[in-house]
């Protein structure tokens, strides 16, 4: 293939992340005034969008169709051109800069939403395990994250206080992000003092349960340069799966974090400044710092990460809508997003964005 | 008018379920039916190690693998983490472990509940075995949960098996049934819970799109044409015409009306989008499109915040409706 198109991340907005919100697990309320600030950073208007992919889950809202319902957010008349993903609306994104890359269309939007105080998350989430041996069995996601932490803390691959600093640092940065649901200042000691939630894991951590929802705009380098000043260019995109057969990983790593990184370019042509990774326990960061090779130059999760609101279905969109925001805004010149999605870090996607 | 979103939406718990049948197959049609027999089979893998549960193709590989190997009950805990407030649907009610863990004879780990009384009687590296269930019907289940291995017999029956599916006599589980029950908190939007307030006082609460001015009953959290909230609030008659309708012959699980009767899309005076409704009073082959309606209300002491406040409409027997008043709801 010649000629393909390269693709920008030109616009970023989310909702406030909260533990709970009045609406409805279809989204409206989250995504019309997030939609409405997308187009007023762009400029561009709901005409202007040639493709529209959204990230959510019917399990998560408890009933069919949610995403159908959310589409009234768009207004979608004339007849859009329109597409979902049941997983992190950062595979939406995939989706989408497939579209531009192609060249059927130069702008794109994706969006991502979740309303995960409506159930019991934790056990909605066992349904994402194997369905004939696992999830029979009800293994909840933060027991399955207490497994693979303890495997590592086994190993001596990390500390209870190696995880204890991860949800400190979270937490401080978290502090400067107006979007985040947890933040402030904590101690090692005093983390620590706290009781088990599913030992070997305290709530630290643990992300919270988020409602939510985020939007990015994607437009062609060439569209892109007309609408901001600094676009932050798709340099490399790559999403992998490891096993469902959770008991036959070698869970204190991430084979395909690594692969999905190595395929995106994170360890070559120089090294990112920036990496949001969509860690949802604090061990995982530490194993996602490894397949990644981020070492201790790389500044990790400026807005405080999934640790400090953990919106279902968009927090991994978020995560690439944050780490291209420090380009928009002219702090970085590249810069990695990850998002993850299924049990013990299953699945992983990883962009890396430079200044176009 | 009152603003919308004044007032708490309105929620209620919503309970889903479903039994998810699903076919085994081959090699986790093996392991099930040894389940049923007590025995436990994992299945050799391209570079020779032995996976259990057994996994259909190599996870490196992606080779279909057929060599089959019989492990023990009995194994390992290669990892744990604690679950003190049991959620359901889990194997046990009280506390306990889950495990991987790594059976003699298997190179991976099972994932597994683990029996212990306390954290305190759990660690990386102890024996255990399985606990078989008193009724084995070939289900991942039919291990009730691990103990430890030098644990004494525990003479309390283990929980009732899964639902299986209907099978002939002497044939193998082809069928894995698997409850799925979920709970959540079901929110109407801000603007659905004005229309359903509305209805529990005998009202019906529309409002208007302050881009493209229809009125929707009920009214939206986003115009499906513009995107926006509906907002200025419309109080409708309950009165209008049926737009289009169809003969219900067909009956079907959890119907509540003898067919023939008739399913039509009622307009409102004074609203632009329809919604379904009944339409009885009349035989069903009279019915028209076009025709004047008005509803028939429940004794207002049976009212809530339901649209089944509304039983159905009936025929004013004023006249029809001009077709051109109601083709572009069409």
């Amino acid at each position: 293939m010649t000629n393909l198109t390269d693709v920008a991340v030109v616009g970023f907005a989310q909702a406030p992340n909260v533990r709970r919100t009045h609406g409805t697990t279809n989204g409206v309320e989250m995504l019309v005034p997030i939609f409405a600030q997308a187009f007023e950073r762009t400029g561009l208007s709901k005409q202007d969008i040639g493709f529209w992919c959204s990230g959510s889950s019917d399990y998560l809202a408890g009933r069919a169709f949610s995403f159908v319902a959310a589409v009234d957010a768009i207004g979608a008349f004339p007849p859009i051109h329109e597409s979902h993903v049941e997983m992190d609306a950062a595979w939406a994104l995939y989706e989408a800069w497939l579209k531009i890359r192609m060249g059927e269309v130069d702008t794109a939007l994706v969006y991502g939403f979740g309303k995960s105080s409506a159930g019991e998350l934790r056990r909605v989430l066992a349904l994402q395990l194997d369905p004939y041996v696992t999830a029979p069995l009800w293994p909840d996601s933060i027991a399955v994250a207490g497994l693979q932490a303890r495997l590592g803390l086994d190993a001596g691959l990390w500390s209870e206080k190696d995880l204890a600093e991860v949800a400190i640092r979270s937490r401080a940065d978290a502090a400067a992000n107006p979007y985040a649901q947890v933040s402030g200042h904590a101690e090692v000691s005093e983390l620590l003092d706290a009781p088990f939630v599913a030992d070997p894991l305290r709530a630290h951590d643990i992300a919270p349960v988020t409602d939510g929802a985020a939007v990015i705009v994607l437009a062609s380098v060439e569209r892109a340069r007309d609408l901001v000043e600094r676009p932050a260019v798709i340099a490399g995109i790559d999403h992998r799966v490891d096993s469902p057969a959770l008991g036959s990983r070698d869970l204190t790593r991430s084979a395909s974090a690594e692969a999905a990184g190595r395929a995106a370019g994170a360890g070559s042509a120089g090294p990112v400044e920036v990496a949001e990774l969509h860690a949802p326990f604090t061990h995982q960061e530490l194993i996602l710092r490894e397949a990644l090779g981020l070492g201790e130059g790389v500044r990790i999760n400026p807005s405080g990460g999934a640790l400090t609101g953990n919106p279902m279905f968009s927090a991994g969109l978020a995560r690439i809508g944050e780490a291209a925001t420090r380009i928009l805004d002219g702090d970085a010149r590249r810069a990695l997003g990850h998002a993850t999605s299924g049990p013990a870090l299953q699945q992983n996607l990883v962009a890396v964005l430079e200044r176009g | 008018m009152i603003a919308a979103g004044s007032e708490t939406p309105l929620s209620a718990p919503l309970d889903v379920g479903f039994d998810y049948t699903r076919s085994v197959g081959p090699v986790l049609g093996r392991f099930v039916n040894a389940l049923r027999e007590r025995r436990i089979v994992g299945i050799r893998g391209s570079d020779g190690r032995v996976h259990v549960p057994p996994v259909e193709y190599d996870p490196v590989t992606a080779r279909a693998l057929t060599e089959f190997v019989d492990v023990a009950d009995e194994g390992t805990v290669v990892s744990w983490s604690w679950a003190a407030e049991p959620l359901a649907g889990q194997p046990l009610e009280r506390p306990f472990a889950w495990a991987l863990i790594r059976l003699d004879g298997a190179d991976t780990a099972l994932l597994h509940a683990l029996d212990a009384g306390s954290a305190a009687n759990v660690h990386t590296g102890m024996r255990v075995r399985a606990r078989w269930s008193d009724e084995p019907v070939g289900h991942i289940r039919d291990i009730a949960w691990f103990v430890a291995a030098d644990a004494p017999p525990d003479p309390a029956p283990t929980p009732p098996p899964p639902p299986v599916a209907e099978r002939e006599d002497g044939e193998p589980v082809g069928t894995i049934i698997t409850p799925i029950h979920l709970r959540y908190q079901h929110s109407a939007s801000p603007e659905e819970s004005r229309y359903l307030r509305g209805l529990a006082e005998g009202r019906l609460i529309g409002q208007r799109c302050p881009a493209c001015r229809k009125v929707y009953i009920p009214p939206r959290g986003a115009c499906p044409t513009d995107g926006v909230p509906t907002a200025e609030e419309i109080e409708l008659p309950d009165t209008g015409i049926v737009t289009t309708f169809c003969i219900v012959n067909v009956p079907f699980l959890g119907q509540r009306i003898k067919p023939p009767y008739v399913a039509a899309y009622i307009l409102l005076d004074g609203a632009d989008i329809a919604f379904l409704h009944l339409v009885l009073g009349c035989a069903a082959e009279e019915v028209r499109m076009g025709m004047r309606v008005r509803a028939a209300w429940r004794p207002c002491e049976e009212w809530s915040t339901t649209l089944e406040n509304i039983t159905h409409f009936a025929p004013t027997g004023e006249p029809d409706a001009p077709y051109e008043n109601f083709a572009h709801h069409l």
